[in-house]
């Protein structure tokens, strides 16, 4: 019994590390420009802006666009 | 090695988003697709010209794998910017955990992402919105959404930096405050977009609205629970063997 009101860091779990952000920046650069520019073709191209040509992208995502709540036509 | 734990919290967070996606697109399938279906049938019935007169992609594939790429597509691309801004705010925003830093990062995107945009510029149902207005409508809408999220950054940082003069929990409420007062002032300031048709139904909109609303919600709790979970394991794997029995693991 007595072992288990030892030091109140034994009940409370170790907080985590914190990354340094040289380690991250690399990461938000490249992945971050990416998914960026996928949310893009999800939810904005072939309305105000376009970079492919025609309605197709528009009118697939449609739908997606409308619930996602991008303005859309 | 850090950088190799914030690609696995990458690759994590793209698959909870995947998740997340599904769970979302099944409420956007459900409660969603029967409103939208309501809403094309009035385009068609009050404006027949305005309607699309070549039908590139059927109504049958919009609603169902266009809904389906739209919806996946956001959830892996936003699962991913949420992983990355994980390893930012991990450690630095408090004493929180893996689990409850994500939850905590999923509420406040869910909110700056998403709810401050939209209670400025609500989600449209089709027929509503004048397509003649769509590249300041575009304009507006990315721009509330990058407020939010910059509004929601400068919040956190004025937060730590107020924490050790007032105290953690003072430092929160003033935070917050300045941050809904920020949005407030660009409500105030931004202009109003109002384009839904004189007769259009009203309870169609309402309805319409609040299922934008939950898709995002199912959406950002998702993947809060997920991806903490699977944060959980990476950062912190002792404690959860411990409750859950291992399994055996294939010899190499």
């Amino acid at each position: 019994m007595a072992q288990h009101v030892a030091q109140p860091t034994d009940t409370t779990p170790a907080l985590p590390a914190k990354l340094p952000i040289g380690a991250i920046v690399p990461w938000v650069v490249f992945f971050g420009i990416l998914m960026l520019v996928l949310l893009y073709f999800v939810g904005a191209e072939q309305g105000a802006t376009s970079v492919v040509s025609g309605e197709d992208v528009h009118e697939w995502v449609h739908d997606a666009r409308h619930l996602l709540g991008f303005p859309c036509h | 090695m850090n950088s190799t734990l914030v690609r696995n919290l990458l690759v994590r967070g793209m698959l909870a988003g995947l998740a997340a996606g599904v769970l979302a697109l099944t409420v956007a399938y459900f409660l969603g697709e029967p409103l939208v279906d309501r809403a094309i049938g009035f385009e068609e019935a009050h404006a027949p010209a305005h309607g699309h007169e070549v039908e590139l992609v059927s109504r049958g594939l919009q609603s169902t794998a266009g809904l389906a790429t739209g919806v996946l597509f956001y959830g892996v691309a936003l699962g991913g910017i949420a992983a990355l801004a994980y390893c930012f705010a991990l450690g630095r925003v408090g004493r929180f955990g893996p689990r409850a830093t994500a939850l905590l990062l999923s509420g406040g995107a869910l909110l700056s992402v998403y709810v401050v945009p939209f209670l400025k510029y609500p989600a449209n149902p089709p027929a509503v919105g004048d397509p003649g207005t769509i590249g300041k409508r575009t304009t507006l809408y990315f721009l509330m959404m990058l407020l939010g999220v910059l509004l929601a950054i400068a919040a956190t940082l004025l937060g730590k930096r107020l924490a050790p003069g007032l105290g953690t929990w003072w430092a929160t409420v003033v935070a917050v405050a300045a941050f809904v007062l920020a949005v407030g002032l660009a409500y105030a300031f931004l202009p109003a977009v109002n384009e839904v048709p004189a007769d259009f139904p009203a309870t169609v909109l309402w309805r319409f609205r609040l299922c934008a609303l939950a898709v995002q919600t199912t959406l950002w709790a998702g993947f809060g629970l997920l991806f903490g979970e699977l944060a959980e394991r990476l950062l912190n794997p002792g404690p959860a063997t411990a409750t859950a029995p291992a399994r055996p693991v294939a010899a190499p």
